[in-house]
């Protein structure tokens, strides 16, 4: 855990120059708003352990803003939140923002596992927060933004690079076999469906990129979510020959395909059960078959 | 400032089906939107999609069914153009690459579903929107449609002519939320309000949390009238806890709901003894509130919806999504237990009032989506016609803004000659609170404001025909100012009130007042209550200092859209005395088809809100469409 913090630490300096510069009077304003706040917050404490003895479950949120001194260094912060049956980790920091303090800052929006802008690190593990449950976790549950990402502020995390990644493996259906008439369906077999179903299932949440060793080490490298994602499109039937060979191509180069060593982090973190090492692993052999053609 | 041929807010099944369709017409076209694309609430559509794709299904029967459930509110011209023009954007869906359900032969699967004479409810398992809404971005990648993502639109720039009519749009203030600042967005040919739905006023809802209404209410607010706004759906199967939907589908296949006494009570209670747990969701919803209020709901809340059944294999082929969801959300094995579910909010029937090519009164502002109301769900809408209407809007909305010539259309926006003003008794003044500096924190009339008004007749751009209308990027820079204005204020302030105080008020009082059921009594007591939270509204700060990624701040912005909102919702509830589609009043349990085959409007009017009317359109291409009693 502690290393976790630590690599914050060292992000946050790199990002403390991200704000535009501020004139003097709106320092003294940023200032004296601070003062208040932190007034108010003393007393929200003290309120809350006359609380705590409730039926409260505690939960510890990793803040960082590089605009706002003193949360310049990267800290925990301890909220107590009424515990009713049910309650998933999101209920419990939008719980903790609406009473406590609304700075807390997150991405969150359908609260029903399928937007994927909720993936948080929570008690040591890539989860989307909305689909925890409070009750199967041990307490307190800690809170914090998914690792091996540059931090924005509190649990927001700068998601460009995923998103480059998934879009870097041309992440949209090609053929040249459409049909003529606008009315017409490409047949696709059952099987074949459902063969690229569950390659078809991801919300772009990216807990599999934050878990993989290896993708923190090698930047380049597409990562699981959009090899899988090429997966879908070259297992495809209806895309035809040549457009698979393309694709594979695609995964097949040096950041791609063959940096995976099968540590089986992505799919055990997926929140779709996609089995996405299974996926790298065929792209590998068809890979392989692909080549052979050619020798 | 951003400059674009057309600006295209919001990225939900609406938005990218309108951008896609703008730039294959050769425009020039940016996304703006709040999310990025793929956290858009288009993904949590599960059910399907209904297009007319087989033999034995015409385009005038989904026709015919969708005038029907929308209890003859909808309009002909609307719904007859949703029907015919369907079938060929699902099948373009399917050419870019969704994937959908197969059968045996390899064709798109179709099922039953509420209200549907025939089963054309195509679908992709019980996960339709996911997979639409992924598709239609995918589409957007491939073209390199320029997309503008978590900047948040806070207000249009329109001109600010007398009347609505003769406005004209030309772009947008957004702010970027990941380092506050604020920008404008000038649109050269116009701008597409995609926003989606509102049912974040109600806090038991299927809807995410960032579906606030910002679109209609910007809208509203420059001068665009809401249209319809008291019908709002109520789906008859959320999880009680979260208001999780539980998709129509697990009817459609054959789910049953029972109550406490094991009673199937579609049936056995005659809600609805032909169509049972088919009936539309209108009448599913109240049904089961019935039941529960009764006293055979069980723990006195909701039903219980059966699927076990249809069998393990049945299920995990067309509804896997809907065993996720009960497990996760309810903790409930839908293989072995029946699930729990109650009404819950879902769907805004109503929105910004558009013609059939999505443009609004205002020259150069259009809306498409949930946010727009063409008017083809009418009262009700029936499931899986929503994903069409966004499909084929947005489409239409994206040509006629890149400038493509669609032809006339049938159905007249703003204020024409069969317009009848109205009046509503209500128990406190609604709308605006005063018009001095202070409104600032208001959000301030969007247009029209005494301020701009005096600064318009000094540089003189309304009156007279010699006058000079300011260039467009002038508009737009004006805007921007006014929006700085706002935000310094709301951030500057550092005692007062703070939003999610307000929302949880407002939230509480529309679900207890403008629910199901509706009561006179219960109406104004959301108004009352509305008013107090506009009231305090006026005192509302945002706490957190920083500009970086101040969620804070965008709800702040987002409670005044509640806000407007709400009190549009209620407004319309309160006029309609009848009982029609949705919109269920106690002391009028009629159909009054003499005084009220037409839509409510709310105009701004200055802050207050101006109650209107325009008759429904019942005839269509070759026939009218008689209202008929609506018995399922
Ligand atoms: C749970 C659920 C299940 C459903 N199932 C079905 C179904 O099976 N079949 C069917 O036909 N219909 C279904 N519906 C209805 C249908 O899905 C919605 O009506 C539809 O998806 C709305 O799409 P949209 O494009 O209008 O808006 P959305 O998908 O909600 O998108 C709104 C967009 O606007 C952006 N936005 C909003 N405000 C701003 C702002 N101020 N600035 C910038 N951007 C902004 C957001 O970021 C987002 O990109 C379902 C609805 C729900 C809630
Ligand atoms: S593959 Fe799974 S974990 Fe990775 S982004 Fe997609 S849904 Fe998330
Ligand atoms: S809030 Fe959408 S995935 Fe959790």
């Amino acid at each position: 855990m502690s290393t976790q913090l630590e690599e914050r630490e060292t992000e946050a300096e790199v990002d403390a120059g991200h704000s535009e510069p501020r004139s003097a009077y709106q320092e003294r304003r940023l200032d004296d708003k601070e003062k208040r706040r932190e007034q108010r917050e003393r007393e929200r404490q003290d309120e809350e352990r006359a609380e705590e003895a409730e039926n409260t479950v505690h939960i510890k949120v990793f803040r960082y803003d590089p605009e706002v001194a003193e949360k310049q260094e990267p800290r925990f912060d301890d909220f107590h939140v009424p515990f009713e049956k049910g309650m998933t980790v999101l209920d419990a920091v939008m719980y903790a923002r609406d009473h406590h303090d609304s700075s807390l800052t997150f991405r969150h929006s359908c609260r029903q596992a399928i937007c994927g802008s909720d993936a948080f690190f929570i008690n040591g593990r890539q989860r989307l927060g909305c689909q925890t449950q409070i009750a199967d976790l041990e307490t307190p549950v800690r809170v914090e933004p998914l690792p091996h990402k540059e931090v924005v502020k509190d649990l927001v995390v700068d998601m460009d690079h995923f998103f480059d990644q998934m879009e870097a493996v041309e992440p949209y259906f090609q053929t040249n076999e459409a049909p003529d008439s606008d009315l017409d369906e490409q047949r696709q077999s059952r099987e074949n469906r459902e063969k690229i179903k569950m390659g078809t299932r991801c919300i772009w949440c990216a807990c599999c990129q934050s878990s993989c060793n290896i993708a923190a080490g090698d930047n380049e490298f597409l990562g699981p979510a959009a090899i899988s994602m090429a997966y879908r499109f070259a297992m495809d039937e209806r895309e035809g020959g040549d457009m698979k060979e393309h694709r594979l191509r695609i995964v097949e180069q040096e950041h791609g395909v063959w940096r995976c060593q099968t540590q089986f982090s992505c799919t055990n973190v997926c929140p779709k059960d996609i089995p996405l090492t299974e996926h790298i692993q065929e792209l590998k052999r068809e890979a392989v078959k692909k080549n052979l053609k050619f020798w | 400032m951003h400059e674009h041929d057309v600006l295209v807010v919001g990225a939900g099944g609406a938005g990218l089906r309108a951008a896609i369709a703008a730039h294959e017409e050769g425009a020039d076209v940016a996304l703006v939107t709040k999310l990025h694309p793929v956290r858009s609430h288009t993904g949590a559509a599960e059910g399907g999609i209904n297009a007319v794709l087989r033999e034995g299904d015409s385009w005038e029967d989904h026709a015919y069914d969708t005038m029907k459930g929308s209890d003859y509110l909808g309009d002909a011209p609307a719904v007859e153009t949703l029907c015919q023009d369907s079938p060929e954007e699902t099948i373009q869906l399917e050419h870019w690459g969704m994937p959908f359900s197969r059968e045996e032969d390899g064709r798109v699967s179709q099922r039953p579903f509420g209200g549907l004479s025939f089963p054309r409810t195509t679908y992709a398992g019980a996960e339709t929107g996911h997979h639409l809404l992924h598709t239609l971005y995918q589409q957007v990648v491939k073209r390199g449609i320029e997309v503008y993502d978590e900047w948040y639109v806070t207000r249009l720039a329109v001109t600010d002519h007398e009347e609505p009519e003769d406005r004209k749009c030309h772009g947008v203030v957004a702010f970027d939320v990941m380092s506050g600042e604020v920008r404008g967005f000038r649109a050269r040919n116009g701008v597409i309000l995609a926003t989606g739905g509102p049912g974040q006023v109600f806090d038991h809802t299927t809807n995410a949390v960032s579906n606030t209404g910002d679109g209609p209410a910007m809208a509203y607010r420059a001068g665009v009238p809401m249209e319809d706004m008291e019908f709002i759906q109520f789906h008859p199967t959320t999880l009680p806890s979260t208001g999780v939907l539980i998709s129509e589908g697990v009817r459609g296949e054959g789910g049953i709901l029972y109550n406490e006494l094991g009673e199937r009570f579609m049936f056995e209670h005659g809600y609805a003894s032909n169509a049972g747990e088919l009936a539309s969701r209108d009448v599913v919803s109240r049904a089961e509130l019935t039941e529960v209020n009764e006293g055979r709901g069980i723990e006195d809340e909701y039903v219980h919806l059966d699927m076990r059944h249809l069998g393990e294999e049945r299920i995990i082929d067309r509804l896997e999504n809907i065993l996720h969801l009960a497990s996760d959300f309810e903790g409930v094995d839908g293989l072995v237990e029946p699930m729990p579910v109650k009404p819950g909010q879902h769907y805004a029937m109503g929105g910004i009032e558009t013609d059939e090519n999505g443009e609004t009164c205002i020259d150069g502002l259009y809306a498409a989506g949930e946010c727009a109301c063409v008017s083809v769900h009418g009262a009700n809408r029936l499931g899986g016609n929503a994903l069409p209407e966004l499909i084929v809007f947005g489409a239409r909305a994206g040509r006629h803004a890149a400038g493509t010539d669609l032809g006339e259309t049938l159905i007249e926006t703003g204020r024409t000659e069969d317009s009848e003003t109205g009046e509503i008794d209500t128990p406190v003044v609604p709308g605006s609170i005063h018009a001095d500096e202070d409104a600032v924190a208001d959000g301030g009339p969007d247009v029209g404001d005494s301020e701009s008004r005096r600064a318009e007749s000094d540089g003189g751009s309304r009156e007279g025909g010699a006058s000079v209308v300011p260039e467009a990027t002038e508009i737009v820079e004006r805007a921007v100012e006014a929006e700085n204005r706002r935000i310094d204020h709301l951030m500057e302030k550092d005692e007062g009130v703070q939003q999610a105080e307000l929302r949880e008020k407002l939230q509480k009082s529309m679900t207890r007042n403008v629910n199901v059921f509706r009561t006179e009594e219960g109406l104004k007591q959301a108004l009352r209550d509305i008013r107090e939270v506009r009231e305090q509204y006026e005192d509302v700060y945002v706490d957190d200092p920083s500009r970086t990624f101040n969620t804070d701040l965008q709800q702040t912005i987002e409670m005044r859209n509640l806000i407007d909102t709400a009190e549009a919702i209620t407004l319309g509830a309160l006029a309609r005395d009848e009982f029609r589609g949705a919109h269920w009043r106690a002391e009028f349990q009629e159909r009054r088809d003499e005084e009220w085959l037409k839509h409510t409007l709310l105009s701004w009017n200055d802050g207050t809100p101006e109650l209107w009317f325009k008759p429904v359109i019942l005839e269509g291409e070759e026939k009218t469409y008689e209202p008929k009693i609506r018995s399922y």
